[in-house]
């Protein structure tokens, strides 16, 4: 009996594209360079940006009120993208903002993907009663009033940091559990799973080694939407002065400040609202891109 | 002897993917007379499917691209037909039958809306004359109680069933050429003889021309006239299908033919073709059969052997024969 | 005496029909009814039949994935229903192993081949990672796979091997029976004579037992000692191989061969002996009363309707038709 082996050499060819040039290639793949690109500079903003910002965070300026923009009639280099309305640098504002965000989003989806995905894989697995307790619990969790919630968190425990990861935190896992539990329901019935279980793997066993990693990809891609999504709803917290105290920048406080002045100081607002929807659609874009790419259409793998 | 319904002539048909051109079919050439039945037989990956799909011009794009010969249907080139010309003739002129009627049937359409479809597209009869024709449709594959059958939807019918609904489809519009591809691989045995059994009776009383794509040598012997042996994109060997059986030429049909365990006597052991099929886009230059072949010779690995025509309805392709 | 390994007695598997929003029961899909089998030490019982007979459900119920509404399986003469769940778990499951059909999804994509073939292990013994590895580069030569293997992906393998790696899994705790569905329909017909002189050749080694559930009779024919016909949930005919092939006394079995026969045109006088049955197998919620079998078979006669057969011994055949009577 020969040694058959040499697993198939096509999976580990190096790709030669023939028939798309080069320019449409680039092309095709700028849904995800963009967006991949907003997203690498965020981060690197966020963490350089002591280094970054040209001025500190709160340092109040009376005389320099409402500047505007250095592009703007009246505007100067010294404040790029002019002052708030207590005289304060925009742009170092918009600088220590997106740290604020990108840790709250962070963090807020470290947990809730952590306890969502738990709950949902849990309830996929094993069934019965179990199922049915955490779909109830999902479901109360996703009926129930965010923002009354949040709010009543902020009065009780004072605006804060942690008041705000809390606040998002102890509802967002519902978002996951319902999808990480049909994934799992899918793939319980593998014959994969059914081998392990004739192996004599225990429950806990097939949960982390086989359920958990085929359910990464679907998981991947709803993070990627959630990292928009969380920095929408901490924005929106903050808009309505139950998220990040000041004076401490976060993007939905500079909106709330701008408020009042946006027919004369119409920047004030304007920037740290650009950047909110840019982040949001960077998010979709990616995700929706990764989306087609795990397709298991294109896994002819 | 019947005329020839379809000819083909050095068919090529590959797929342009990112990771190179995958030449699927690389120069096939076969005939197939009115009433007869000429059967595909290879493994998986050798072209057969994309034959079929290539005569009706059905590849998926982008990628599948036909890049050679010449597809003649009752003297017409198929190659030479625009879209609407061509949508003009699959259905009426060429039909097909796939593996699964479970996708082949539209789940939420009733079963007399699909086949009323196919008729009212093809052969533009006034409306009271459509639902006789569907019915006479389902009544050449014997479904039974037919007008009750029309009202019902795919889920509810037993796989065999539902794959006689897929022939009724296929045949409503009276084609001339029947192209099925592993219509009975899903089915179990003895509804597979059945539904063969269906088939040439429906051959008999229509004289259809039927290419039938399959893998399995029982079916092949008991349905198809003449075969042609599919191996890496080429036909290694074409021939009536007694002599396939009985005598071989080409070492892969041989080959195959011995691994296959028989029915009729306890074999001691199997004959195991060593090896695999090779990459369809790193071919071998020469016979791609070679590297597994146990006769093969130093012409073998360096050129790619002729076609040999041994007698008017047997021809192989191998350097070892003369 | 033959060494019996396993042997089911009366096995009986209904699945409740439900309807309706408080989930009535109206029915039963009677899967299996009444199935009784024997294994030997060493040798290859074949189950064969059609979609609807039973044979993946008593497959599950051997390998303990299925409880049986009644029923025993009793292995090397002790009844599992009266083993613990401990006892199930060290003594019966790792002595009864599977290699399952579709060798794409019995794998998990996400493991290395190293880690499906040791999984058994890791699971049930105490070795440590070197040592399973080590046992599993054994194994994977048995079947022919070279250790380069081990590290690789399932993905990155063709079909024929995947399925020897599944064998190779399969093996990784000396079973003493194998149970293996289909194991070869789903390959290259060429890919298949490959897997079946590995099987035969491994049963020689280690004196394992198989429990081959399959539809086709040729391969049927090449690997069996003996095989049990079923349709629509019990046995019609089971024995020895090779008697059962040359002499099938149950109609549906003359069937069956003659479905799976091949046909060459000039063999006249083959149409006429050709067996084409009638209609299709009916459900099992409402099997047909007397013989199950009887709506289709060409020799059915009045009591075939009313009474149900009982299992004649013939030979080293055993048969359950009103003909023997």
């Amino acid at each position: 009996m020969q040694t058959t082996m040499v697993p198939n050499v096509e999976a580990k060819s190096k790709p030669r594209y023939t028939g798309i040039s080069r320019r449409r290639r680039i092309l095709k793949n700028l849904a995800m360079i963009i967006p991949a690109a907003v997203f690498i500079l965020l981060i690197l903003t966020a963490i350089l940006a002591p280094w970054l910002a040209p001025y500190p965070y709160d340092k109040t300026s009376m005389t320099e009120r409402r500047l505007p923009p250095a592009f703007v009639e009246g505007g100067s280099m010294k404040h790029f993208l002019g002052t708030d309305n207590l005289g304060r640098d925009v742009l170092s504002r918009v600088i220590y903002g997106a740290r604020v965000s990108l840790s709250v989003s962070l963090m807020v989806i470290a947990i809730t993907s952590g306890i969502g995905t738990a709950l949902g894989i849990t309830a996929g697995y094993l069934g019965g009663r179990t199922d049915a307790f955490i779909m109830r619990i999902t479901d109360i969790a996703l009926s129930f009033p965010g923002l009354l919630l949040a709010m009543l968190l902020a009065v009780s425990l004072g605006p804060g940091f942690f008041t705000v990861v809390l606040a998002l935190s102890i509802l967002g896992w519902s978002g996951y559990t319902r999808l990480i539990r049909g994934e799992t329901l899918r793939i319980r019935n593998s014959d994969f799973v059914a081998q392990a279980r004739i192996a004599g793997a225990s429950p806990f066993r097939i949960m982390l080694r086989h359920i958990f990693p085929n359910i990464l990809n679907p998981l991947i891609v709803v993070v990627t939407m959630a990292v928009g999504f969380m920095i929408l709803a901490e924005s929106g917290m903050s808009y309505l002065g139950i998220g990040i105290p000041p004076p401490m920048p976060s993007w939905g406080s500079m909106v709330a400040d701008g408020r009042n002045d946006l027919d004369r100081a119409w920047w004030i607002s304007m920037f740290p609202g650009i950047l909110i929807g840019l982040v949001v659609m960077s998010g979709n874009f990616l995700g929706d891109w990764l989306r087609d790419k795990m397709d298991p259409r294109l896994r002819q793998l | 002897m019947n005329e020839i319904i379809l000819q083909v002539e050095d068919l090529r048909t590959s797929f342009f993917t990112r990771m190179g051109e995958v030449k699927a079919v690389d120069g096939i050439s076969f005939y197939v007379r009115a009433g007869e039945t000429f059967g595909i037989v290879g493994e998986s990956g050798c072209g057969k499917s994309v034959t079929g799909l290539s005569i009706l011009r059905l590849l998926p794009e982008p990628g599948g691209r036909i890049i050679g010969g010449k597809i003649i249907l009752e003297g017409r080139n198929l190659m030479e037909l625009n879209k609407k010309q061509m949508r003009a003739y699959r259905g009426k002129m060429i039909s097909m039958i796939l593996q699964d009627p479970m996708s082949s049937l539209n789940p939420v359409y009733q079963i007399g809306d699909q086949i009323a479809e196919s008729v009212r597209l093809h052969q533009g009869l006034p409306e009271n004359m459509v639902e006789p024709e569907v019915i006479s449709a389902l009544r050449l594959l014997r479904i039974p109680s037919p007008e009750m059958i029309l009202k019902e939807y795919p889920f509810q019918l037993s796989g065999g069933m539902r794959q006689r609904v897929v022939g009724s489809v296929a045949m409503s519009c009276h084609p001339r050429l029947l192209i099925a591809d592993e219509p009975t691989t899903a089915l179990d045995a003895t509804i597979q003889a059945q539904y063969i059994a269906l088939f040439e009776d429906i051959q008999q009383k229509t004289n259809v021309a039927i290419i039938f794509i399959t893998h399995d040598f029982g079916v092949v012997s008991r349905i198809c006239d003449r075969v042609g042996v599919m191996y890496a994109g080429k036909i290694v060997e074409t021939a009536p299908t007694r002599e396939i059986f009985k005598a071989p030429r080409h070492p892969y049909t041989s080959a195959l033919i011995h691994s296959v365990p028989s029915l009729d006597k306890k074999d001691d052991r199997l004959f195991s073709i060593e090896g695999q099929p090779p990459s369809m886009m790193n071919l071998p230059p020469g016979c791609r059969f070679c590297p597994r072949c146990t006769f093969s010779m130093d012409v073998c690995k360096e050129q790619e052997p002729p076609e040999i025509k041994l007698t008017e309805d047997h021809s192989v392709s191998c350097w070892r024969v003369k | 005496m033959p060494d019996v390994l396993l042997e089911t007695r009366d096995l009986i598997k209904h699945y409740p029909v439900t309807r309706g929003f408080l989930q009535r029961t109206i029915g039963w899909v009677r899967a299996i009814d009444g199935v009784s089998f024997t294994i030997e030490r060493g040798k290859t019982l074949s189950l064969v039949g059609e979609s609807g007979a039973g044979k993946t459900t008593i497959a599950k119920a051997i390998l303990l994935l299925e409880q049986l509404t009644s029923g025993s399986i009793l292995f090397e003469g002790k009844d599992l229903y009266k083993f613990t769940n401990t006892q199930l778990r060290t003594e019966y499951k790792p002595k009864v192993q599977s290699v399952q059909q579709n060798p794409w999804s019995s794998m998990n994509p996400r493991m290395r081949v190293r880690d499906i073939v040791g999984e058994p292990l890791i699971v049930n013994t105490k070795l440590s990672k070197k040592e399973v590895y080590a046992k599993v580069a054994e194994l994977l030569g048995k079947v022919g796979i070279a250790s380069e293997g081990m590290v690789r992906y399932p993905h990155e393998f063709s079909g024929g091997q995947r399925q020897r790696i599944a064998v190779a899994r399969a093996l990784a705790l000396n079973p003493n029976l194998v149970v293996l569905d289909e194991p070869v329909s789903a390959l290259d017909v060429s890919i298949r004579a490959q897997i079946m002189n590995l099987l035969k050749d491994l049963q020689a080694e280690h004196n394992l037992s198989y429990l081959v559930i399959a539809h086709n009779l040729a391969t049927v024919r090449y690997m069996s000692h003996s095989v049990a016909i079923m349709y629509l949930g019990q046995l019609v005919e089971s024995g020895e191989a090779e008697a059962l092939f040359e002499r099938p006394l149950h109609p549906y079995t003359r069937a069956l061969i003659s479905a799976s026969q091949l046909t060459l045109p000039e063999d006249s006088d083959q149409s006429s002996k050709q067996i084409i049955l009638t209609g299709e197998m009916p459900s099992p919620v409402n099997p047909p009363p007397g013989c199950r079998f009887h709506t289709r078979c060409a020799e059915a006669q009045d009591t075939c309707a009313k009474e149900v057969p009982v299992m004649h011994v013939v030979g080293t055949q055993q048969v359950r038709c009103h003909n023997y009577d």
